[in-house]
This record gives structure tokens, sequence and C-alpha cells, in this order.
């Protein structure tokens, strides 16, 4: 069964108001960002952007569903407060250019994106919520290219957890979080979940 | 939706119907960029088996299929075995030994499709079979309805002509009512089935389990079409053949045309904004005026377009089907 080895959460600061909780029936949550977290964690990525950028021409955030998607607005709103620029964002449906559709059975959900005009010649930053094995990454560079050919795509994301599967890398990081392979990162957003924080899930195993 | 084959629009749940005019959405986006193409049915096979001429609908299921970047190859019965007296069975056993992933078969003979479903693996979707059934025509009429007015449930659609032949009223029927719009029937009393209020009644009440809205009496006949128009949040004009008239049905297409015929004055009737809709291709001046079917509320060129992004989620969701059916 996973044993916790990573040195990260060690160095975590305590969970604020006892956050972590009694262990559900079968598994276990430990908060790894919360409110405050999350909304540092923005801002540093927010700032990192425009400085690597040197400003916001041809800057388009485009936010993968789901949670990228309310993400990539929050970043867009805190640039607009730094810069006072409106940066526009787009929300993209990378479903049917994932490569696992096959073994997903009965088909999954799709919605429509929706792009602002100026793609070609853009500098799109994507926008996720975690970083897992790249594939999402993958699909939705794939799917950007239906829409024309931007200058250049970056990659911003709130946690990195690891275990690529392609050779893919996230340009701005809100947290490193190095995780096992049957561990989950849950990201909730107030304006998906309610509530802000990013937890990380054990499978407890039962004890007889 | 967990179903091989599409043949049919009666035993459609209202959520399986949701989940179609849903991915229609995103399927409609995916038409509006740059590049149509989107990789789900990569390395599928389509075949589209049409025994009946067809246009519009062989090129909105071809485009579909290439759009969701599938293989399509075509069959039309002149030119093939069919000719040599090839039997459907056979074809179709044919047809799966080439490995087809999926069948779109049009045919003169009510049911040909069922047949072939029961032997094929593939996912056969119904084109249009006999007077019986055209349930893509029918989902791409509802989306078109739902995109325009926002909402089916409530709707009065009223659906004009030779209803006794037409599939397409049939699947409407289905379509419509499912979602809680009252359908009304119009035209002359020997084109529109005997006892078909009752039949749809009954098929409802046995699907009631499914949440099928029961505020509307389902389907009114109606033979007076300026009454019929009245209030009417959909106008449909159906394609009138002309054979009708040497086979005894009707007296003349002229009298059909001043007793049925979809005019600006009828059309006037209708609410405010009421939609003109026709599954082409059309009749104009016999079933529907020009200035009609071409005037500010036809959305006949819009039912076009949205065939393709329908037929797309169709092809789209019956994929999946066969791995998640254990």
């Amino acid at each position: 069964m996973a044993v916790t080895r990573d040195p990260g959460a060690a160095r975590d600061p305590a969970p604020a108001g006892g956050a972590a909780g009694a262990p559900l029936s079968s598994s276990s949550e430990k908060v790894i960002l919360d409110e405050e977290g999350v909304r540092r964690a923005l801002t540093r990525i927010a700032h990192e952007i425009l400085e690597r950028h040197q400003g916001t021409e041809g800057l388009l955030l485009v936010g993968m569903r789901r949670r990228g998607v309310p993400l990539a607005r929050r970043l867009a709103a805190l640039i607009a407060e730094f810069e006072q620029v409106q940066v526009p964002v787009g929300e993209l449906d990378v479903t049917m250019f994932r490569d696992d559709l096959e073994l997903r059975g009965t088909r999954t959900a799709v919605h429509p994106s929706s792009m602002p005009n100026r793609v070609t010649d853009a500098r799109i930053v994507l926008v996720d919520d975690v970083l897992y094995t790249g594939r999402t990454v993958r699909a939705a560079l794939e799917a950007i290219l239906s829409y024309g050919r931007p200058r250049q795509v970056q990659l911003a994301v709130l946690v990195d957890r690891g275990h690529r599967e392609l050779p893919i890398r996230a340009d701005y990081v809100g947290k490193n979080l190095p995780t096992a392979r049957d561990e989950q990162v849950e990201v909730r957003l107030r304006e998906v979940d309610g509530t802000d924080e990013v937890v990380l899930v054990r499978e407890e195993q039962a004890n007889a | 939706m967990r179903r091989k084959d599409v043949l049919d629009l009666d035993d459609f749940s209202v959520e399986e119907l949701n989940e179609v005019l849903q991915t229609a959405d995103a399927m409609k986006e995916v038409l509006s960029r740059p590049i149509k193409r989107v990789p789900p049915l990569r390395g599928k096979t389509i075949v589209n088996c049409f025994y009946e001429p067809s246009t519009r609908t062989r090129v909105s299921f071809e485009l579909a299929a290439k759009n969701l970047s599938a293989d399509v190859v075509n069959i039309s019965a002149s030119g093939s075995s069919v000719e040599k007296g090839e039997s459907l069975v056979d074809t179709t056993r044919t047809l799966q030994a080439l490995g087809a992933d999926m069948v779109i078969m049009r045919h003169p003979h009510a049911g040909a499709p069922y047949l072939v479903a029961r032997q094929l693996e593939a996912s056969v979707i119904n084109a249009g079979d006999g007077w019986h059934a055209h349930p893509s025509q029918a989902l791409l009429d509802v989306y078109t309805v739902r995109e325009r007015l926002g909402s089916i449930a409530g709707r009065k659609v009223v659906i004009i002509g030779d209803i006794l032949h037409s599939r397409v009223a049939r699947s409407n029927i289905w379509a419509f009512t499912t979602l809680g719009a009252e359908v009304v029937l119009c035209g002359p009393p020997t084109l529109i089935p005997p006892g078909i209020e009752q039949a749809v009644a009954e098929v409802l009440r046995c699907k009631s389990g499914d949440g099928v809205h029961k505020e509307h009496a389902a389907v009114r006949v109606q033979y007076d079409l300026d009454k019929a128009c009245e209030d009417a949040d959909v106008l449909m004009a159906l394609r009138i053949q002309k054979e009708r008239q040497t086979g005894g049905l009707l007296p003349s297409l002229r009298e059909y045309t001043r007793l049925y015929g979809l005019t600006k004055e009828r059309v006037a009737r209708a609410k405010f904004g009421a939609l003109v809709m026709h599954p082409g291709p059309m009749n104009e001046g016999i079933e529907i005026m020009p200035d009609v079917a071409y005037g500010p509320q036809s959305v006949i060129e819009e039912q076009v377009t949205n065939g393709v992004a329908v037929r797309m989620a169709l092809l789209y969701l019956l994929a999946g089907g066969r791995s998640g059916r254990l």
C-alpha cells in the first residue's frame, strides 16, 4: 500500500483550520493548498506570465475544461488588476482529441469550446488545474491547431504531480507535488465546488 | 448512449434525446472552426449503403463521418452487386467481412435496417426505411427548433402534408412529443393515417416511465390548415409526391396547394417568430411558396447545416457503444 514518502508533504504548512478532517470510510485527504495558498499561487503565476511575456501583447489565456477555465479567468482578472489590460480567455474542451477514448467505453460527454477569433500568431498560455501524464495537454495542443497557428504555446498549472508519460512540461507551476500513482490530487475551486483547495487523497487499506 | 444502433426514435428516452442534442452543440462548434476535423473516429470505416436515391442525407452523413476522421465508403444500389441479384443479407455479410465499423442505410422497405442490424456487429443507423422512420432528420429538426426557440416543451409543432407516407413525420412525432411538444398533423384526410392520435398516445403511455412530459395531448389531427396555423411555434411542410395524384389520393395538385400550401398568409396566422421548416427537397409553389421558403422565418438552410452537426453527434455517441455494452 502507498506509504507516505514524499518530502514535499513534510514541508507543507499545517492545513488551516483542521481541514484534513476525519478519514472517509476508505480514503483520507490531506490539504496541500488552502484558499490562501491557491490565491498566492495564482498571483505569483500571473506575475510570472507578465514578466516572461514582458507585458500582454498577443496574450491569450486558454482554460482547459473543466477547472482550467475558472483558473484562466482568475489569471485574466489578476492581469487586469496589475496591468489594466483585459486579456482574452478561451475555453477548450479536449475530449474528442483524447488518446484514450476507446478505453472509456460509452462516449464521454463533449461540450462546445469557445475560442476567440485570433488564434493565429497569438501567444497562448494553456491553463489547467493538474498536470499528470501530459496526455491531456497533448490533446489540447492538437485541438488548438484546428483554430490556427499560434506563435507560441505555454502551459500554466496549479499543481504538477509528476509521472509524465509524454515529453510535456509546464512553464508556470503553482505547486510541485510528488505523488504516488494510486493517490489522487483533487483541485476544488469556488466556481465549481464551492471552495478553494487542493487535496491529496489516499486510499486507506481496510483493516480487519 | 448505450445502444448499438439508431433505427427509430420511438424508444428514445428524454435523456437520450438530450444527450444527442447536447453533443450536437459541441459538434456545431467544431463546424465553426477553421479546421473542421476532430479525431474520435480515426481508423473507423463507415459505409453509406443507400438503396434509394438521396443527396442531402447521404452527403450530410459523409461529411459528418469525415469531420470525425473516419473513412467513408459509399454504396448505392445501382452499379453494385445488388443489380446482379445479391440479397440484402449477403451484402451486409460482405460488409462485415470487409471490416465496416458502422453502416448507414437507406432502403425502400420498412424494417430493412433492423434486419441488417441483427446480422451485423457493426452499428447501423437508419437513414430512412420506407415510410417508417428517419431518426436523424427528426433529431436535426428538434435541434433546429431548440436552437432557435430555446425549448421544446409546450411548443405547438404543425406538420403539414402527406403524413401517411412520411417517415420524416413519424420520427418527428416521436421526437417532439417525447420532449413535451404538442404535434398537430394537418393534411388531406386521405393522407393522414386513421387512428394515429390513439396509437401515439398508447406508445407514449407505455414510455411514460422515462419521464416523457405528459402535459399535452401529444398528437392532434386538424384538417383545416388555417386553423392549425393559429398559435403555432413551428410550421413544417412536407414534400408532396406528385404520384399521389395519379394514385387517386389527391384530386389535383392545384387543389392540394389551395388547401394545404404554406403561404405567407397562413404563416402570418402563427405565433410571431414562428419557424418555417421543410426537410427538402422542396416543390416550390406546391406545398410551400417561394416567398415563405426563402422568407425571414424560414430555417430550412439551418436545418441542413444542423444536420451535419447532429449526424456527427450520432456517430460519435455510437462509436463508443460497443465497448460500453457488456
